[in-house]
């Protein structure tokens, strides 16, 4: 079936696409546009949030745009932007022609602009005062969703079953191409970190995502069929569902998280000209975060009254979650120690990925601490946390990642001036935005709410000119990327790109040919 | 992997996957909306019957999408298309797939375990809950099954040496002629084949049509429905996904019969067959759970 046939014309290409670099591409502009959408609800939050008192929106409507904005973020950008990645690069990483099952793949990302659909319509009817989207905040909690959901609730619910059903079925692809696809002598232990870290995240997603569905089902028929999940009254309890949710939702951060060291394992080895240091030692380390990502989750709710053994176990385990990151974080500085180094904008962005994830994962373990987040919970600490680890974590190593392959893709190296300008903008503004938000959350400052007592007003009027910054900043992003991919701007790359890059997917032509290898390459 | 390793077969573009995805963003619009305009839970309030339209619209497509995809890949594999890479690539994709369904069946178990070992007992006062019970309801009395809730409600325990422990005989008798039926495709015996394929779906339908009579007998005589309270509510959405998945099990395997009439299943080429196997003894799995901790313990 050697046919070498090139794609459809026209719209039907992307509509009916089998192709992984196809739907690749298409994933990533879906994250990137959800990315700027997102962020534009969170300029509402930050600029409601400028000055104490309520100047812009009401207090419904701030909670609409807190709610919105986590859901589009984590499942409409983060989440995306890996499985993206994930499509353009695991197969051109272990020598595949394509992702095992083609027509799914299509499926799966096809799902998605739907199912934000459903949420956006939501939006957009809450920002014309026709009705409320969801407020009750991305984690949902009952009974806020339940018996007190709008009646967007019910659209948000089904919503979710699409986005688990596309996660899912991408998620069963890539273990599949993974186990099934390699090319003859890539071993287990010879592929690249990132496509390792992906292996054991699709694990996850499908260990996960039909929990969360569970957890909606449940919402909806509390909501509509009278059955009593989160109903004390029936004999339920409402904690149950931060039980599910939980059990859902901190293995889904290390969903948004190992991803992002598989790419920064593939950029920090190129730029400091040395293999990367503890290979194994990396897979290892994944492995037992995944594993203990499943014991960890009523870390988030060590306020609602858990017995004292249940607070005390959950606190060491996740204490424990430490060690392995802690061993990545090592192996990436050792990596770099004494190395040939050189600082293009993916190994900027790498860098800062390490420092910045590694202050998010030291809040995370003050977090952990269970007499002293009694304290803590519900403040802008634990905002300042997640968004470091998600923001200057997540969403900068997907960034990097880009900057990274996106000559592979094009054939053309992007303005690298302007990536610069990018790269220093956004990493001034992104701790002039979460910074602060450490100190009014040790302060008290609680998180959720369209305004606050006065000694927190300085500080928020800095971290909202930070908001603002970080946000006008990622249009740089956009313009750079409009200008080397429809503009068709920069020169030509070789193949190998970076000369310190190694690895399958730099021995392809760039931009890589439309069947990535039809014959299997061998590796040695 | 020493076959076939120096070709890969990847197929063509196709339109169904994005009409199916459609006809899912209809069954999800449709459903939400439906249920809006007709639980009369009272919790929204909509007007209107667009949603009996959206819905059954939205379930019809997907149906026909799955006829018209299924159908090129079985063509494909008529054809010889497929690599026993490919054929690999099917049967990992499924097993990931039961992986997936069991974690769903785990959420629902996971609150069953939850609320009679932890919540029940904390409204009925014991461990660190005790004012919960003291200031809410003093005089609930824990148990389980819940046969009568904090807020008053009450119903009656389904016993499970009826018709459940009925159908558990069925399902087990179903797993089994099942694998005759399998057993008999390998070793090219169609008639065999034919036969126990026959008899295990007489069996699966005879125990919907078992669960169906439970159910009217837990609404009309025990008072036991959805809304009787946490043991309603577990009974009834574990036993009915159950069922649900039963019936696409049935149905799976209805097909495979039918395929098997044709003759289009052969000894060395029946990836579907096994596939639906698989699904059918994972839901015949899920109902020992059932078994023993929703009816018998
Ligand atoms: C060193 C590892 C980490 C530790 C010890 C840790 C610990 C914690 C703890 C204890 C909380 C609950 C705080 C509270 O609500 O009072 C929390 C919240 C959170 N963490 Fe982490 N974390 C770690 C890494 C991460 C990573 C890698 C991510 C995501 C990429 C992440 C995302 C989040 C999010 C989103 C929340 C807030 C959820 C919410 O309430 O909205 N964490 N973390
Ligand atoms: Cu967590």
């Amino acid at each position: 079936m050697g046919e070498h046939h090139g794609p459809m014309k026209g719209i039907k290409r992307w509509l009916y696409a089998t192709n992984h670099k196809d739907i690749g591409a298409m994933y990533l502009w879906f994250s990137f546009i959800m990315f700027l959408t997102g962020g534009a609800l969170a300029m509402v939050i930050r600029a409601e949030l400028m000055y104490p008192g309520l100047q812009l929106v009401d207090p419904n409507f701030f909670n609409q745009m807190t709610t919105t904005h986590g859901l589009i973020m984590v499942f409409g950008a983060v989440m995306p932007g890996f499985v993206g990645l994930a499509n353009y690069m695991v197969p051109l990483m272990i020598g595949a022609p394509d992702m095992a099952l083609p027509r799914l793949n299509n499926w799966s990302f096809w799902i998605l602009p739907f199912a934000f659909s459903l949420l956006i319509f939501s939006i957009i009817q809450s920002f014309l005062g026709i009705a409320d989207a969801p407020n009750f905040g991305w984690t949902f909690y009952a009974p806020l969703s339940t018996k007190y959901g709008p009646a967007s609730t019910d659209f948000f619910i089904f919503s979710v079953h699409m986005m688990g059903i596309s996660s899912i079925m991408g998620a069963v692809n890539v273990i599949v191409t993974i186990f099934n696809l390699r090319a003859p002598g890539m071993t287990l232990m010879k592929m690249p970190l990132f496509v390792w870290t992906w292996l054991i995240t699709a694990f996850l997603l499908i260990a996960v995502m039909p929990v969360l569905a569970g957890a909606v089902t449940m919402m909806l028929t509390d909501r509509h069929f009278g059955t009593s999940f989160f109903d004390a009254a029936g004999g339920g309890d409402p904690v149950l569902f931060q039980h599910v949710f939980w059990f859902f939702g901190h293995p889904e951060v290390y969903i948004m998280i190992l991803p992002a060291f598989g790419i920064v394992s593939a950029i920090i080895p190129t730029f400091a000209r040395k293999p990367l240091f503890g290979y194994a030692s990396m897979v290892y380390a994944t492995a037992s975060i995944a594993f203990l990502s499943f014991v960890v989750w009523a870390h988030h709710m060590f306020t609602v009254g858990l017995p004292l053994a249940g607070n005390l176990f959950y606190m060491y385990m996740t204490m424990l979650i430490a060690v392995p990151t802690g061993v990545k974080v090592f192996n990436w500085v050792a990596t770099m120690w004494r190395g040939s180094m050189s600082f293009e904008v993916p190994m900027l962005f790498a860098i800062a990925f390490v420092i910045l994830f590694t202050i998010g994962g030291f809040s995370g373990l003050m977090l952990a601490i269970t007499p002293v987040d009694q304290q803590y919970h519900d403040t802008y600490f634990v905002v300042a946390h997640f968004h470091y680890v998600l923001v200057s974590g997540a969403v900068f190593s997907i960034i990097a990642g880009v900057y990274y392959w996106l000559p592979k893709w094009t054939g053309r190296m992007y303005n690298i001036g302007l990536a610069k300008l990018h790269f220093w903008c956004s990493l001034i503004f992104v701790n002039l935005l979460f910074f602060p938000m450490h100190f009014v959350g040790l302060a008290g400052m609680p998180r959720r709410y369209s305004d606050y007592s006065l000694q927190f007003a300085d500080f928020n009027w800095w971290i909202s000119i930070g908001g603002f910054g970080f946000g006008l900043s990622q249009l740089i992003l956009l313009w750079i990327l409009i200008d080397v991919c429809f503009r068709k701007k920069g020169e030509a790359v070789s193949d190998q790109v970076w000369d310190g890059a190694d690895g399958l997917e730099w021995t392809l032509p760039s931009p890589a040919p439309y069947h990535s290898f039809s014959t299997p390459p061998v590796v040695k | 992997m020493a076959e076939k390793n120096t070709q890969y077969y990847v197929p063509e573009q196709s339109p169904w996957p994005f009409i199916t995805a459609v006809a899912l963003f209809l069954v999800a619009l449709g459903a939400a909306t439906f249920i809006q305009q007709n639980s009369g839970s009272g919790i929204v309030t909509n007007e209107g019957s667009s949603g009996s339209i959206i819905l059954p619209l939205g379930l019809t497509l997907i149906v026909i999408m799955m006829f018209v995809w299924f159908r090129d890949t079985i063509k494909e594999s008529l054809a010889n298309m497929n690599s026993p890479q490919m054929d690999r690539s099917y049967r990992m994709g499924m097993l990931w797939f039961i992986f997936s369904e069991v974690m769903f069946f785990g959420a629902f178990f996971g609150a069953l375990f939850y609320v009679r070992i932890l919540a029940v007992p904390w409204l009925g006062g014991a461990g660190e809950e005790a004012m919960t019970h003291e200031l809410l309801w003093p005089n609930f009395q824990a148990m389980w099954p819940l046969t009568q809730t904090p807020g008053g409600g009450t119903t009656e325990a389904m016993p499970a040496w009826g018709l459940p422990f009925l159908n558990t005989v069925l399902l087990v008798s179903s797993s089994i002629t099942l694998t005759i039926a399998h057993h008999a495709l390998v070793a090219g015996q169609r008639n065999k084949l034919l036969l126990n394929l026959f008899i295990t779906l007489v069996l699966g339908f005879a125990f919907l049509f078992f669960q169906i009579e439970e159910y009217i007998h837990a609404y009309t005589e025990l008072g036991l429905t959805l809304d009787a309270g946490i043991y309603g509510s577990t009974f009834f959405m574990l036993t009915g996904f159950h069922g649900m998945h039963v019936t696409i099990g049935a149905t799976m395997l209805t097909i495979m019969f039918l395929r098997a009439l044709k003759g289009n299943l052969t000894p060395d080429n029946h990836f579907a067959f096994e596939a639906s196997a698989w699904y059918w003894h994972f839901v015949d799995v899920v109902w020992l759970f059932l078994f023993v901790c929703v009816y018998w313990l």
